[in-house]
């Protein structure tokens, strides 16, 4: 009876964190990069616009290096996203087996977007020298278009995965029927997608930005790096305000169609009206320590009245309940945290800018430009956890959990191991290169011509 | 023809331009691996980095098409051969990241120590990946993956038949690299890297014909299935692709004698006609099978309206998609892209 035996037991247990482990790692990577790839053309093109409008070298400037940072950044995206495509049939087989051909339908279309855009990009960021100025700005423009796509593809995908409609399962629990315009277009998709997209916009917003403030930090004030700063910054304070809106509405839906997840990031233990809103502290199922308590706000954030009724981890299924409660919480007002001390940065600006049209004079200011990059990072990883962490114990909500999804393959744990250090490796070594090529820039050195020139011909 | 029948069309047509292209960018890393020390190896390396730089990443999403519309259009496929050939199959994502971040930092990253050792990484691991790659196909070939997966993970490729396909895979890339080569040293008007590409061709046409020839050995030992079915439904495109490639011989050598360097014109599509009648042969002969002899195309395939998905992304593909690549080698092979 090999269901009463214990280790085959424990090795599926083993193996199922490992691939969540590995799977999340991965995942981490890559989602910063493909944040570069969604949201870094349009940046450079306004910068680009700009350029080529006003007769602005420092802008063109501008384009011309974040270009040639995003070649390095793309090949990486590229190469990590692969591996993501690899893992989903290397840990999870049983649920691409079961749910692929719904699960692959998004991503079908978006292997048209991922092909058009590294064809444009390649055109792009190689295009600078023979290609006229204003040809060259417009065959940058279809990555702009492609990279929204693309990101609308992946998470309507992910969207489907946390509200899964548009299938027929026949009696082995296999899709046997399926509507490709329903799986597409799930209710999670009308706010996962744009909350994904902006989170793009403002990842590259800000991270781009703070490379500026922290120059400006250094006592590089010219004007390349003031238009270095504001391009982007303009971009992410922008972006920002819309994303608290749309957040605001996604975790409204999140209440209505997964109220575990919902309870988990909000650490409601009982279902009831007046709900209070705890921002902060340790979860435990007799409720949450530490936290700074607001009454009744958590029901009117849902319901916009203290009297609508939410649903607390009590009320669900001890087997249905999401792991890693205070992880869960925390990431949840982390990301709305940041969020908004992002919002107060931008309108920081905005009213320096309307009073003097000019950046703040402070050096807080770049200071706190310098730190936001990282904080949007963070935010987009809080995001990520508070969707995958609170979706579990399930792959595709409802329907099939994560455990029964995980491979049975052996070293598990070795390949995650090995990941981390290839990835550490690889991260490690793509900001080097970006730093080399920024001083590199600033030295006015155009960089080797050929990948190892002999070292007498280096010097001179 | 069934709507599984055409997805399994469009995986094939995918399957032949990642041997194509993606095949080619590989066979460059290994031209790039054993061109020598950085002063001897400094111009191929040249014209290796320039043709390599603006077209890898998009001949690279070829394997992304090929991986989407399997797992879409046949889903229990897809996971058969990742339960059985996870092996391979992680090796080659290995030799994908190690030859992506590997070809993207060697030329911005300082110091030539450091650069040696991103180039080194980007030339050894396009061998990784071609050749597991090619274990891959030669293991599903060879009827090593069963239907239900969980397959021996090392029993099931580590056999002659999916080995030599390996080495197939990296000998075909190199031959193709080489020819591609050729042509693009001829454009620069670089005489004698275009005679050091077509030496270097005509070898890895030779190591591509006797793995090929030892491979149709093992085929007869090791699945008699589709052994029979290519020399009979697939002869002819077995004897296409052995005139292709004989041409591409007898084009080397004769260029050789006359210490010229041969025609690239009539070189490109021979060479690229031998590597596509060897993908569309393999196709044939495991015909219906997507997994010989235990599942076919229209067992393993996804409800029909995922089907018709997959066929319309595809129709979309064709005409949003090949234009654009056709625009991105035509700028490319005009020398309108560079650094």
């Amino acid at each position: 009876m090999p269901w009463l035996d214990p280790l085959p037991l424990a090795a599926s247990a083993s193996n199922l964190l490992a691939a969540r482990e590995q799977m999340a790692f991965t995942l981490g990577f890559h989602i910063v990069l493909s944040c570069l790839g969604v949201a870094l053309p349009a940046t450079i093109l306004v910068a680009n616009y700009l350029g080529l409008r006003r007769g602005d070298e420092d802008a063109l400037e501008l384009a011309r290096r974040w270009s040639k940072a995003m070649a390095v950044t793309f090949a990486v995206g590229a190469v990590t996203g692969t591996v993501l495509s690899f893992e989903f049939g290397l840990l999870w087989p049983h649920f691409m087996d079961r749910f692929g051909s719904a699960f692959g339908i998004a991503f079908a279309i978006e292997g048209i977007f991922f092909f058009l855009e590294a064809i444009f990009l390649a055109i792009y960021i190689y295009g600078w020298k023979r290609l006229s100025g204003w040809a060259h700005f417009w065959s940058g423009v279809p990555m702009v278009l492609t990279g929204v796509g693309g990101a609308f593809a992946v998470v309507a995908a992910n969207s489907w995965m946390n509200q899964p409609q548009g299938f027929t399962l026949g009696p082995a629990g296999n899709v046997v029927d399926t509507n490709p315009v329903e799986v597409l277009f799930n209710p999670a998709t009308g706010y996962e997608v744009p909350h994904m997209i902006l989170a793009a916009y403002m990842v590259v917003g800000f991270l781009v930005a703070s490379i500026y403030a922290v120059g400006m930090l250094k006592g590089r004030r010219d004007r390349l790096h003031r238009l270095g700063l504001l391009i982007p910054l303009t971009i992410a304070c922008i972006a920002t305000p819309v994303q608290l809106f749309v957040g605001d509405t996604a975790a409204r839906e999140v209440a209505d169609h997964q109220p575990a997840k919902f309870a988990g990031m909000e650490c409601i233990q009982k279902t009831g009206t007046h709900q209070t809103e705890y921002v902060g502290g340790v979860c435990t199922s007799s409720g949450v320590k530490g936290a700074i308590p607001i009454p009744d706000l958590d029901s009117f954030l849902v319901g916009f009245s203290a009297d609508t009724e939410v649903v607390g981890l009590a009320g669900i299924p001890a087997d249905e309940r999401p792991p890693a409660n205070t992880l869960l919480h925390l990431a949840f007002d982390g990301m709305v945290g940041i969020g908004s001390a992002l919002l107060l940065l931008g309108a920081w600006l905005a009213f320096a800018w309307w009073r003097r049209r000019d950046i703040p004079r402070t050096p807080w200011f770049p200071r706190a430009v310098a730190v936001s990059g990282a904080g949007a990072i963070l935010a987009l990883w809080a995001g990520w956890i508070v969707t995958e962490v609170g979706r579990q114990p399930w792959i595709v909500q409802g329907y099939m959990r994560t455990s029964e999804a995980v491979t049975e393959a052996s070293g598990l744990w070795f390949v995650f191991a090995l990941t981390l250090a290839l990835y550490a490796a690889i991260g490690t070594i793509a900001i080097l290169v970006l730093r080399a090529m920024s001083r590199r820039w600033r030295e006015g050195d155009a960089g080797p011509e050929t990948p190892y020139a002999p070292p007498a011909r280096a010097i001179s | 023809m069934t709507r599984a029948d055409a997805c399994a069309g469009i995986l094939w047509l995918g399957a032949t331009f990642y041997a194509l292209f993606g095949g080619a960018d590989f066979g460059g890393g290994l031209w790039d691996l054993v061109a020598g020390g950085a002063e001897r190896g400094e111009r191929p390396r040249a014209v290796i980095q320039r043709s390599l730089t603006p077209v890898w990443e998009a001949n690279h999403v070829w394997l992304i098409f090929i991986l989407v519309v399997l797992w879409t259009a046949f889903p229990s496929a897809f996971s058969a051969v990742m339960t059985t050939l996870y092996v391979p199959l992680a090796l080659a994502a290995l030799g994908i990241v190690l030859r992506g971040s590997g070809f993207a930092f060697r030329k911005s990253i300082e110091g030539l120590g450091a650069r040696r050792v991103a180039g080194a990484t980007f030339a050894i691991s396009s061998l990784l990946t071609p050749f597991f790659m090619g274990a891959v196909v030669g293991a599903v070939a060879a009827g090593n993956v069963p239907a239900a997966g969980d397959g021996d993970p090392f029993s099931s490729w580590l056999r002659p038949l999916p080995l030599l396909t390996g080495a197939m895979f990296v000998a075909s890339g190199a031959y193709l690299a080489a020819v591609f080569l050729v042509g693009d040293a001829r454009r620069a008007g670089d005489e004698e890297m275009r005679r050091y590409f077509a030496r270097r061709a005509l070898i890895a046409a030779g190591v591509a014909g006797v793995a090929a020839a030892f491979g149709l050995v093992e085929l007869h030992a090791e699945t008699r299935y589709v052994f029979d079915r290519l020399v009979h439904e697939g002869l002819p495109l077995v004897v296409l692709s052995a005139l292709c490639g004989l041409g591409v011989l007898a084009l080397l050598l004769a260029a050789a004698r006359r210490a010229a360097a041969p025609d690239s014109r009539l070189l490109r599509p021979l060479a690229a006609g031998a590597v596509i009648a060897v993908v569309w042969g393999w196709g044939v002969a495991q015909f219906p099978y997507l997994l010989p002899t235990s599942l076919t195309i229209s067992g393993a395939a996804a409800p029909p309206d995922t089907l018709a998905t997959v066929i319309v992304v595809f129709l979309a593909a064709a005409v949003l998609v090949l234009p654009a690549l056709g625009l991105l080698y035509w700028l490319s092979q005009k020398e309108m892209l560079g650094e």
